[in-house]
């Protein structure tokens, strides 16, 4: 598991640790921190405890929580910097320009009510909590065992919008609950939907997206429409516990990430003793979850997980249409079942917020939606466009658009790099992960599309282990489960004769390559952590390996 | 014995710990340090500090980022024998600033209380700092040729 891992489970974004934990710093900047840090308790003659201990690298701080009761409302008429959206790629922008450039004025302005806050978590961590008032605090424990916020920083850390003209070394300010509807390329400038305009130097388009909907479900009208959740926000995480909390049957659609992770996270849930009478169905058009991202041997794998965390699965499940009988959903498939259910879930998408193109003349992809940026992240002069919404051009795996939290982090400090002169490329690729329930979880960077070819290298289980004693050594839980595994239905075609003990198909521990003409161009770690710097430098070389069981090896998946 | 299988377009491997023990014969492309499209740690290759580094989190961003910065680079080029004690007064408005942030750095109550033993914690400190020192000089190669990991 993660916390066997030892230092850092997940790679990036790593904080120094001055006075506590050493683990996670790299070797190579430990002395220059241990150094700095004793200089500075002997200066002082007292420790000054800087809470930077080791953070998920999921996350990009750890700092205490505090409420989010929002900056002052008052809004400024010029921003060096303007930021527009204030989710993950904007705040990692904002960091980025306020580490390069000395004294940055940097304005976030978001039609949302809340300060910038991480995604992963309202899917994941935020439903393990044991805290009855989660909802409430928000905060979560990480896989090292220590809580935060699902809030980057709390209020102090940012100034009024007041005080970002006068404030001496400069600050963030953010403006909550404004939208920016208008924008004058010509003019620098934008409007927002109180008329107030906003002028700015730089500025960037981070206004990420917004959840697709089922059209059956739009057409089915009100009454439908008020059982559907579509999960984005803060507000959907809490109105969603509440649901859970209330009915007797949820229905999640959608076979990917969000809908595997929230029917995980609810079966869970009506595993333990609190929800002991929900029903959690999850029903897709694919064979398995998470059809589009894993070859169908491990999408088969994974849905009997996602079962076995008391999911009732539905598979190649086409939804014709939903109605509302005696405050019941009635759900009809095409192939005529009929699943009857309280509320509904949609997870079928992201659709990325272009709303300002028309009015900035701005492109939009036709291929993969989002603002069409340059390697660079750039749309126009002094306009960058960065996470789920920007359709940008990866030198090496071709234009795309990527809808995860890492590539938020990434192309939203690139993007501040960029907007305070460096003129870098979208190089530094960008991971991301999911957790089947606390137990099971998988790494994976670049293009990881099931339509590809893939070459997967597991670690064999030996005729001496048990499985109890392989779940205890790998610390992954799922020894015990894969014994009632179905095998594979094709034929096997053997290279070397099989071992007399035969084992079932047991995808415990692995690395799953993705190729596009011979070359690897996505990766997956399955259970192995700890290993991302090496695949991602498999991706950025770019090669043809001739044998990709050589170079499996460079990621001892033996090994813990 | 490593077992192969293939599923239509996808190939299954089984690997014992035994088939991986032999070095990888793959080879990968050589790294060039002064790529200037990498991602770079702490220290740049050019010896300065790196303020968008990953690891230094939120404390060159935030409301006291520029009294970081100024004590971290005053440290960071100081050639006293005691290393970054040319810095005091950087180090004073850093902190300075911390406390008027307790949200976003907290002080531990518990190590403010050693007042009186001033002298004598300094002394102990310069002993040890020498001692880090000694350690420094002999590792600083090793530090400088690592490459990021």
């Amino acid at each position: 598991t993660r916390a066997s891992a030892g230092s850092c489970g997940r790679e990036h974004d790593l904080i120094i640790s001055p006075f506590f934990d050493n683990s996670c710093i790299p070797v190579d900047h430990l002395l220059t921190v241990s150094l700095f840090s004793f200089a500075f308790c002997l200066a002082l003659s007292c420790s000054l405890s800087v809470p930077l201990s080791c953070a998920c690298c999921r996350c990009l701080m750890h700092i205490p929580a505090a409420d989010s009761t929002p900056a002052s409302l008052k809004v400024p008429s010029h921003s060096p910097y303007l930021l527009i959206g204030g989710g993950t790629a904007s705040f990692a922008a904002a960091r980025s320009i306020r580490a390069r450039d000395p004294g940055a004025r940097v304005l976030i302005v978001t039609d949302e009510p809340d300060l910038p806050y991480m995604r992963p978590p309202l899917s994941k961590e935020l439903w393990f909590s044991d805290d009855p008032s989660v909802t409430e605090t928000l905060r979560f424990k990480q896989w090292n065992g220590k809580e935060r916020s699902i809030y980057f920083q709390p209020p102090s850390f940012y100034i009024n919008s007041e005080e970002l003209a006068s404030a001496e070394n400069g600050g963030v300010a953010v403006l909550t609950g404004k939208k920016v509807v208008h924008m004058d390329v010509r003019g620098n400038k934008v409007k927002l939907d109180d008329d107030t305009e906003i002028s700015y130097d730089k500025c960037l388009i981070a206004t990420g997206g917004v959840p697709r909907n089922l059209q059956v479900i739009e057409r089915a009208g009100e009454e439908v429409m008020k059982k559907t959740t579509l999960f984005r926000k803060i507000e959907d995480f809490k109105s969603l516990d509440n649901v859970s909390r209330n009915a007797k049957s949820i229905t999640i659609i959608g076979g990917g990430f969000l809908g595997s992770e929230l029917a995980c996270a609810l079966g869970r849930r009506c595993k333990t003793t609190r929800q002991s009478g929900l029903e959690v169905i999850q029903m897709f058009p694919e064979k398995g979850n998470m059809g589009k991202v894993l070859p169908e041997y491990l999408s088969n794998w994974t849905t009997e997980k996602v079962k076995r965390e008391g999911v009732k699965v539905i598979a190649e499940a086409l939804v014709k249409s939903v109605t509302c009988k005696d405050d019941k959903l009635e759900i009809h498939l095409k192939d005529g079942r009929l699943v009857k259910t309280d509320h509904i879930v949609a997870a079928v998408g992201l659709e990325p917020n272009v709303d300002l193109a028309k009015s900035a003349g701005l492109e939009v992809d036709s291929d993969f939606g989002g603002y069409r940026v340059n390697a660079e992240l750039q749309a126009r002069s002094n306009i960058w466009v960065a996470g789920d919404a920007a359709c940008f051009y990866d030198i090496r795996l071709g234009r795309r658009r990527v809808e995860h939290h890492d590539h938020a982090v990434v192309s939203g400090r690139l993007a501040g790099e960029n907007m305070t002169g460096a003129s870098k490329p979208y190089w530094h690729q960008s991971m991301f992960w999911s957790d089947l329930g606390p137990d099971v979880g998988y790494e994976a960077i670049g293009i990881v599309d099931s339509s590809l070819p893939t070459v997967g290298v597991f670690a064999k289980a030996t005729a001496k282990d048990t499985p109890k004693a392989a779940t205890e050594k790998s610390g992954t839980g799922i020894r015990s489960e894969s014994e009632t595994e179905d095998t594979a239905t094709s034929p096997v075609a053997s290279v070397t004769p099989l071992p007399p003990v035969a084992h079932k198909d047991d995808y415990g521990k692995g690395v799953i390559f993705y190729l596009r003409d011979k070359v690897v161009v996505g990766i997956i770690l399955w259970n192995v952590f700890n290993r991302m710097p090496i695949a991602r430098k498999i991706i950025k070389d770019g090669e043809e390996h001739a044998d990709l069981n050589e170079v499996a090896k460079l990621f001892n998946i033996h090994e813990d | 014995m490593s077992s192969v299988r293939q599923e239509g377009k996808d190939k299954i491997i089984f690997v014992t710990k035994e088939d991986h023990e032999t070095p990888s014969s793959a080879e990968l492309v050589e790294e060039d340090p002064n790529d200037p499209y990498e991602e770079r740690g702490l220290i740049l290759p050019n010896g300065e500090i790196n303020w968008n580094c990953p690891c230094l989190g939120g404390m060159a961003s935030g409301p006291c980022g520029t009294e970081f910065k100024d004590a971290f680079s005053c440290f960071h080029y100081s050639k006293e024998e005691v290393k970054g004690s040319d810095c005091l007064e950087q180090f004073r408005a850093m902190q300075e600033c911390m406390q008027r942030y307790p949200e976003l750095y907290p002080q531990e109550d518990e190590k403010s209380s050693s007042k009186t033993s001033q002298d004598s914690t300094e002394e102990s400190g310069a002993n040890s700092t020498s001692a880090s020192e000694q350690d420094s000089n002999t590792s600083q190669p090793d530090t400088e040729s690592t490459a990021e990991s």
